[in-house]
């Protein structure tokens, strides 16, 4: 794992995070969060679409290139998506996404789903954590910036 | 070769007599004899036609500007096998109008790289013929022969199948050579061991020789749409709507995105990159994934799904395996 | 350029205690297009709500960015305030931070700058809102129930009693389905016949439902509250018109060799035949591949003999174009075939027999008049071997993998109603689970078993043989006693599984309903929709979406019924104006996004395409709002962008992804 700010440590890193939620269950599960006083890290900030099949990998890769060191996808258990078939699009995509990038050298623990339902509050908040946690060990990321035509 | 071209002319010019073809996509014979490139044939007039171990471009493409027009009359393609599949997604995505066409399958045995030739030494060719499966290279010092074999396209190195699809003929296509013996897994396989800083240097290395000159998306018979996202302002990502270039950046993951599942692996992008970046490599990651998650089938994998699909965390667990 | 207000809530303390909210509204207004902003204790207050209004006429602001709780909370009664204000109530976007900031936060410092960055992305998408306009479209009062069973023939009834008109499509000459068939029901063992014919009857004479028996859906068009659709009524031969329902014509019919379907073909009836006595319609229908005036030409004795004139050889299958608001899908089941369990012997021994040939066998108006005997020598049997699980639960790949449902109870009821009138049977039940669930079921299979004494053993059996002497040898292990055993039986009754019809899977397509592997319909919600279909405007009435009993049948039947009513009541249709829109100019019309909506909102049309440079007609894609959900999944499968999702763009996203990445200036 490279981290470009080991030695000196200036300021604490403060990782830039996107969560992007799905209105129905995970934008839910995240109230549910807040409403029960469940902490997470504050570097995750959430961005609210109808369906995590609304999120388009060009999404993902805007907010790395434009300095985010995490980026991580939440939506309805499959099986329960308020459209009922949203998220098996997201999965599909997202592996095959997430696949090409782990290909390309892109650390794979920078992205990922997570099935969140909106009762979920106790599990939304512990993902976050766990997620925010992981992003502040691998430190600021810089590949996808990197990678660039001449 | 020779053989075959006269004959598919004689084929031609017994389907323009029938008043079955107008026009005939194929590829003109350039000042070198290497040097082939794809071409309308109008009014039955053949001349420079050829079809030789140069004509390693794929015609499908140019179906969708050629068969607009109802009023132009059908236009003849010639598809060697790995052409026709991409013709068969064009068709499948309504981006040619098929009734204007008439496809015909012809015979490939593999098709050359130049620059594999320029590359062994070979200098001054003012001429190439070919003989069986030698190649009878006309060099300003001299004349040499090579074995034709030894200069194949990268795409034709892994050759995987000579199934025609969707053709209203196929012609002398028993005559086709056989496939290839290699995996045409092995590359990505290659690079999947390798650590992710190892992976990263290699496509930093590869993507910053790219020029943005857009042959790649050019001749991609899955990049077929009327306006590229990246050429429309309205999108977000095009680069003039930027201050800095996302589109700079992620020009190829997102294309590689964008023709997965839909990739018909004709290893055309490849070929035709000038500055040699193996950008078969990155949809060929796709193809491979596609397969060894989801299995062989019909409909492009991003466009379907099981209730049963692997969760995203798969790949996580695959890359345990590789440090 | 927008002109924006910013109005940052306290919630009380809620916010106030972990932000600070005055440097929130600080900061914001140096954002680009904020033009005021302000704090407030409670914004959702009526005092609150006013200073937002008067903003907006002040300052005449063109959108706003309410800083608050959750949107889910809140954002309704925000957008009907600016839309009292006089501006679009889709130019509102909220920064959620309360639930997402300030209740989950301790260090004020950190938690007033999240809010900042919360409320930037907010004024970033807000900068790009555009006004929306909910659709609206008219509500046609018709219903269509597709299936006459005792599901559609409930749900219609209930439609039809709630003032609205209802036809019913049936695809068999009567309606009354599988029930119709059945003899006692369990687990109260009142006869089916008895509770569904007076359904049947009041089906047919009220004056809000018609019947359209023998028809099948040919086509169907159009969207929720419109749609189109195509029957085709198959010709019977007979005038209905004009047929009296004498059967004179059935009896004078020569041809006796059609298998009686109603019957499970265990007897025969004419090549002109009324399916049961209590069919309805009462009109006979002729089968034209049985009848010898079809195959010849020589005959006609059933016309000759009609004294009503109602046989009418030359009659044609007839098309009927007809609107409908709402279509219920009431399409039943059918049981498997059982090729593929040749242990079990039923291809090879007329006295193993499906259950539902058992139901037939011991039904008085059956073949055997209710007098129970086997099929190969009308010998009342003496041993009898029930199997259940007969392709259901089957993960081998020869059957279904679901559980029937249905088959425990009806089984036990068979056992018991076999004991009961005829106690010297012995009455054996091979079963892998016995599954009660449901009230008073349990307390029937006990009945069969302590009251009725009812062998049931647990363990599936493995083949059935004949012994050479009129015996069906039943080999099987019983799990329990762990030991194998064998059964001289005169008959073997197989609980085959449940299948969804036949026909269900062509009218999914039609309907663009999902549907699952086993081509049963798939619901809006598991639990929450369960007898909508996603694709609106179309319910789920019976067994089509899943193995139920009569009870479950019926109750869904009846949910379905109240779902098409609240549909039907509507004059209008209002729909979410986050919807997706294709871009003509950009689209290639490639279909990918199409196949990936769940709701067939997308179809495609040749448009007349002009961008300044190219003018041509071309293939693009054309979403139907009114049946668009706004989920944005063919936003992704579009790669060229032509496709977005209005309310959440993909400029929208980029410029709330943009702004979080934003480098914090402090």
């Amino acid at each position: 794992m490279q981290t470009d700010r080991g030695v000196t440590a200036e300021k604490e890193f403060q990782p830039k995070i996107i969560a992007f939620c799905c209105n129905w269950c995970s934008y839910a599960g995240a109230d549910l969060a807040g409403s029960g006083r469940l902490s997470y890290s504050a570097d995750v900030k959430i961005i609210r679409v109808p369906c995590s099949c609304r999120i388009n990998p060009m999404f993902i890769l805007r907010a790395f290139q434009k300095g985010a060191d995490g980026v991580i996808l939440a939506g309805c258990h499959p099986g329960d998506c308020h459209y009922s078939t949203g998220n098996y699009f997201t999965r599909r995509r997202m592996t095959l996404l997430f696949s090409m990038l782990d290909y390309m050298g892109i650390e794979k623990e920078r992205t990922r789903v997570e099935w969140i339902s909106a009762a979920e509050g106790a599990k939304f908040s512990a993902t976050m954590n766990e997620f925010a946690g992981e992003i502040k060990k691998l430190g600021r990321s810089k590949r996808l910036g990197d990678l660039r035509c001449r | 070769m020779q053989m075959i071209a006269e004959k598919i002319k004689e084929k031609i010019k017994e389907l323009t007599e029938n008043g079955k073809i107008s026009r005939v996509m194929g590829w003109k014979k350039g000042l070198y004899g290497y040097d082939s490139e794809p071409f309308v044939f109008e009014n039955g007039d053949l001349r420079d036609f050829t079809y030789d171990a140069f004509s390693g471009a794929n015609l499908c493409k140019y179906m969708i500007a050629q068969s607009k027009n109802d009023g132009d009359g059908k236009i003849l393609v010639l598809l060697k096998p790995c052409d026709t599949w991409g013709f068969e997604l064009l068709d499948k995505e309504h981006r040619i109008k098929r009734e204007n066409i008439y496809a015909l399958g012809i015979p490939c045995g593999g098709m050359v790289d130049i620059e594999k030739i320029k590359k062994s030494g070979v200098k001054g060719i003012t001429e190439i013929s070919e003989k069986e499966d030698t190649l009878i290279l006309k060099t300003m010092y001299g004349e040499k022969e090579v074995n034709k074999k030894d200069y194949l396209l990268d795409k034709c190195l892994v050759c995987s199948s000579k199934e025609y699809k969707d053709c209203d003929e196929l012609f002398m296509t028993d005559l086709c050579g056989d496939t290839a013996e290699y995996d045409r897994f092995e590359e990505v396989e290659k690079l999947e061991k390798l650590s992710s800083s190892e992976k990263f240097e290699f496509w930093r290395s590869q993507l910053e020789k790219c020029i943005r000159c857009n042959a790649c998306r050019n001749v991609c018979p899955a990049c077929s749409c009327v306006k590229c996202v990246f050429d429309n302002d309205n999108s977000g990502v095009a680069a003039k709507a930027n201050a800095n270039d996302f589109e700079e950046n992620l020009f190829h993951i997102i294309r590689a995105f964008h023709v997965c599942g839909r990739c018909v692996d004709c290893g055309e992008c490849s070929r035709v990159c000038p500055q040699n970046i193996p950008l078969h490599l990155l949809n060929r990651k796709y193809i491979k994934d596609i397969k060894e998650l989801y299995g062989d089938e019909d409909e492009a994998a991003l466009l379907t799904f099981t209730t049963e699909d692997k969760e995203p965390s798969v790949v996580y667990e695959r890359g345990k395996n590789n440090v | 350029m927008q002109r924006i207000g910013v109005f940052v809530c306290w919630c009380g303390s809620n916010i106030a205690a972990t932000v600070d909210v005055k440097k929130v509204a600080e900061e914001l207004k140096s954002e680009p297009g904020v033009v005021y902003s302000a704090d407030y204790q409670y914004m959702c207050s009526e005092n609150g709500q006013n200073l937002i209004k008067s903003a907006i006429k002040d300052y005449s602001l063109t959108g706003i960015v309410v800083c608050s709780c959750s949107p889910r909370m809140h954002e309704a009664t925000f957008r009907k305030t600016a839309s009292e204000a006089g501006i679009n109530p889709y130019m509102v976007e909220i920064a959620n931070i309360r639930e997402q900031c300030s209740w989950i936060h301790k260090d004020m410092a950190t938690a007033t700058q999240k809010a900042i960055i919360l409320g930037r992305a907010a004024v970033a998408k807000v900068n790009l809102n555009t006004p929306l306009t909910e659709g609206e479209s008219p509500v046609v009062k018709r219903a269509l129930v597709i299936g006459g069973g005792i599901a559609g023939i409930q749900t219609a009834l209930d439609i039809a009693d709630a003032g609205y008109k209802v036809d019913i499509v049936e695809k068999k000459p009567t309606i009354g389905g599988k029930m119709a068939q059945l003899d006692k029901t369990f687990p109260t063992l009142d006869c089916a016949a008895c509770i569904l014919t007076p359904k049947m009857v009041e089906a047919a004479q009220h004056e809000n439902i018609t019947l359209y028996t023998y028809s099948e859906v040919e086509e169907v068009k159009g969207y929720v509250g419109n749609f189109d659709v195509k029957i085709r009524k198959k010709a019977r031969y007979v005038n209905e018109n004009l047929c009296t329902g004498c059967g004179e014509c059935t009896s004078k019919c020569p041809s006796r060799k059609g298998l009686n379907e109603f019957n499970m073909g265990l007897d025969g009836r004419g090549a002109i035949y009324i399916p049961f006595a209590q069919a309805i319609p009462n009109v006979p229908v002729i089968d034209t591949a049985q009848c010898i005036k079809f195959k010849t030409g020589k005959c006609g004795l059933c016309q000759m003999n009609c004294p009503s004139k109602a046989v009418d050889f030359s009659q044609k299958d007839e098309f009927i174009d007809e609107k409908y608001g709402a279509i219920v899908v009431a399409t039943g089941f059918d049981i498997i075939t059982l090729e593929n369990y040749e242990e079990y012997g039923y291809s090879m021994y007329k006295d193993v027999v499906t259950s539902l040939e058992f139901e037939r066998l011991m039904n008085a108006a059956g073949p055997s008049k209710g007098h129970l005997e086997r099929p190969s020598d009308h010998k009342q049997p003496k041993t009898i071997v029930f199997v259940q699980c007969v392709g259901s639960r089957d993960t081998t790949g020869c059957g279904k993998e679901y559980c029937s449902k249905i088959c425990c109870m009806y089984t036990a009821k068979h056992a018991m109603l076999t004991r009961e009138k005829y106690p010297d049977t012995e009455v054996y039940v091979f079963y892998i689970d016995v599954r009660t669930p449901g009230k008073n079921f349990d307390e029937f299979y006990r009945r069969a078993v302590e009251q009725y004494g009812v062998h049931y053993i647990k363990g599936m059996v493995g083949k059935v043989y004949d012994d050479g002497q009129g015996h069906l040898m039943v080999r099987g292990s019983d799990l329990l006693a762990n030991e194998q055993l064998t059964i001289k039986a005169d008959m073997v009754v197989l609980a085959a599984a449940t299948k969804a019809d036949e026909s269900a899977r062509k009218l999914g397509t039609m309907l663009t309903a999902s549907m699952d592997t086993n081509d049963f319909f798939t619901e809006a919600h598991p639990k929450l929709r369960p007898v909508e279909s996603p694709t609106a405007g179309v319910f789920l009435s019976g067994f089509c979406q899943g193995p139920k009993d009569i009870p479950e049948t019926v109750a869904q039947a009846g949910a379905a019924a109240a779902k098409v009513i609240g549909l039907l009541a509507k004059n209008k249709l209002k729909s979410n104006p986050c919807v997706a829109r294709a871009d003509s100019l950009i689209c290639s019309g490639c279909s990918n996004c199409e196949k990936v909506c769940p709701f067939g909102a997308i179809t495609y049309a040749e448009t007349d395409v002009n961008d300044g440079t190219v003018r041509e007609k071309r293939r693009v894609a054309v979403v139907n709002e009114a049946v668009c959900k706004g989920c944005g999944a063919c936003t992704v499968a579009c790669p060229s962008g032509a496709m977005d999702l209005k309310g959440f763009t993909n400029k929208q996203i980029f410029a709330e992804v943009d702004a979080i990445c934003r480098q914090t200036g402090e």
